[in-house]
């Protein structure tokens, strides 16, 4: 049977085909021009907002370059979902700052990143992946890896 | 006449710390209010006091024993014995207790307590603290760990990669905090691990987020902290001329935009519409603090900080003042923050020693300023301690610093 393939949140990022690539989507506050991620859709955060904008969605830049990274050499708690039957495979976790949103957005690693194929300052983009799949459906989410691959 | 000491004449909005009390550190296996009740017990009884003579009780709460935990200065009242004393429940994350002792001061300087006990326990689980259960998918802090599996140390791993790139620091020198504190908490009868740790064994302790090991990253522990504070008329008054004076609390929050990823945040704010603030929020927090006591960094004779891991505890060394951005390690390989140093930073033993005790680890940090400050301090004294900072952080937007002085 084909699992479904489900975002692990609504709305947080495009499909991996869509046109343009695959993106983290944002809002932007259209009286005050801040850009939330994850995204704010009830009110704009900036105190010194005007007001009286809207917040309307927007993709983050598909690169930027890596601010910090480190591994998860143990099992994370619930609600993470990881098999205890199976050892334990270290992920990579990458905090990754966007220029134009100036900002950093932490995120996973693409599958084979490991902490030895990354540096502060490295030029990374957000790919779409899968954080993992039950019996019926497969968990999507965002991930990083080093523009021109792994070496 | 006090004014020739360093913690100065007594100024307005300062309050006493007539007694302090803690139940050691550890993995006891009972109920945090047990704990509580004997860090309390044993603030009293270093005041001086009987628990009946308490006007208000504040309690720091605990998100892990369930409502109890919820309402811990009821909690506590109860355990003690019903008495009618006003009661205040807290809770800041790790700030919790520093928060805790600023409702109490509020009360003291209202004119609407003269004596205020204030509690905090925990009865911490084994491993990686957990988000509460169920799906809630608005739970910035449940979300880190459904898409992410970021547990804390994987914070403190980012932060401290981060200093490696910026300032050169390695795990070597991290190590050295390691050693620093063991040594300082080996002197304590109330920290859990009292044995002195090797640069060597920390690392062959194992990686838990690169580049942290095991030995860099605090532990969770059962523990109890409590104080008795009064005004400073009411301390007169029973005879206490020269008490440790509480200064300073600052709870101040962070300022739009955030730049520094905190927990359990999954990005920073955004500074494309307004210029990020000069300087990080945890030393926002401290120069509160420093502004509110009107002394400076120059001033202290020993800080207590939150080093949830041991680069942590470099980062607060910039933070609160100690030296400029980057030069940390410095200052710790010069042993200036080692007891004996020109301003040792936890003398305690720090969470390293203690592993953490959310709601009674701020309370602690107090406690061991006011032994310092006493003089009662025994083999880890720093000789003619006469002023103190604590500093810490928290999740959500939380962090506190405290200066006492004598």
């Amino acid at each position: 049977m084909e699992r479904t393939r489900t975002p692990v949140v609504q709305g947080w990022f495009t499909e991996a085909d869509a046109e343009g690539g695959f993106r983290l989507l944002g809002t932007r506050c259209s009286a005050c021009t801040a850009v939330f991620f994850p995204r704010e859709d009830a009110h704009c955060r900036n105190p010194h907002c005007p007001g009286g904008g809207e917040l309307a969605e927007v993709p983050l830049s598909p690169r930027g370059r890596v601010w910090s990274y480190t591994d998860g050499r143990y099992r994370p708690p619930a609600p993470y979902v990881s098999d205890p039957a199976v050892p334990w495979d270290p992920y990579t976790l990458v905090a990754v700052e966007l220029e134009a949103e100036g900002m950093v957005v932490l995120g996973q690693g693409a599958p084979g990143v490991t902490v030895a194929d990354l540096a502060v300052g490295m030029e990374v983009e957000v790919v779409g992946g899968v954080l993992h799949e039950d019996a019926t459906t497969t968990w999507l989410t965002w991930q990083f890896k080093p523009v021109g691959g792994v070496a | 006449m006090s004014g020739d000491r360093a913690g100065g004449a007594e100024v307005r909005g300062e309050v006493a710390v007539l007694g302090a009390g803690m139940h050691p550190w550890g993995k006891w296996g009972r109920g945090f209010v047990e704990y509580g009740r004997a860090a309390a017990r044993a603030a009293l009884a270093d005041a001086g006091l009987e628990w009946t003579d308490v006007d208000s009780v504040v309690g720091a709460d605990t998100v892990r024993s369930g409502y109890p935990g919820y309402v811990a200065g009821a909690t506590f009242a109860r355990a003690l014995g019903w008495q009618g004393a006003r009661v205040t429940s807290v809770y800041a994350a790790c700030a919790s207790g520093a928060q805790a002792i600023g409702a109490a001061r509020a009360q003291i300087l209202a004119g609407l307590a003269d004596v205020v006990l204030v509690v905090g326990a925990d009865a911490a689980p084994k491993g990686f603290f957990a988000p509460a259960g169920g799906e809630r998918p608005d739970d910035p802090d449940w979300l880190r760990f459904r898409i992410l599996g970021a547990v804390n140390p994987a914070y403190f791993a980012l932060y401290a990669r981060r200093r490696m790139a910026l300032y050169g620091d390695s795990g070597e020198d991290f190590a050295q905090v390691k050693v620093k504190n063991a040594a300082a908490g080996a002197l304590n009868p109330n920290a859990r691990y009292r044995k002195a740790v090797t640069a060597e064994e920390v690392a062959a302790s194992a990686v838990v987020a690169d580049p942290l090991r095991l030995l860099d990253i605090c532990a969770t522990s059962d523990g109890g902290a409590a104080l008795v504070l009064s005004s400073m008329e009411f301390a007169r008054a029973r005879g206490a001329a020269d008490p440790v004076r509480i200064r300073a609390v600052s709870t101040v929050t962070p300022t739009y935009p955030r730049t520094v990823l905190d927990l359990p945040d999954i990005a920073t704010d955004s500074a494309v519409a307004v210029a990020p603030a000069a300087g990080s929020f945890r030393s926002s927090i401290a120069r509160a603090a420093y502004e509110e006591a009107g002394l400076g960094p120059g001033d202290l004779s020993l800080a207590e900080v939150y080093d949830l891991s041991t680069a942590l505890e470099l980062d607060w060394y910039e933070d609160i003042g100690l030296c400029g951005e980057g030069e940390a390690v410095k200052l710790l390989r010069e042993g200036a923050t080692a007891l004996g140093g020109r301003v040792p930073v936890n003398p305690s033993g720090g969470l390293s020693s203690f592993g953490e005790a959310v709601p009674a680890q701020a309370i602690a940090q107090v406690c061991e300023l006011t032994w310092q400050l006493r003089g009662t301090a025994g083999a880890r004294q720093v000789p003619g301690a006469r002023a103190g900072i604590t500093a810490n952080q928290g999740l959500f937007g939380h962090g506190s610093a405290v200066v006492a002085v004598r």
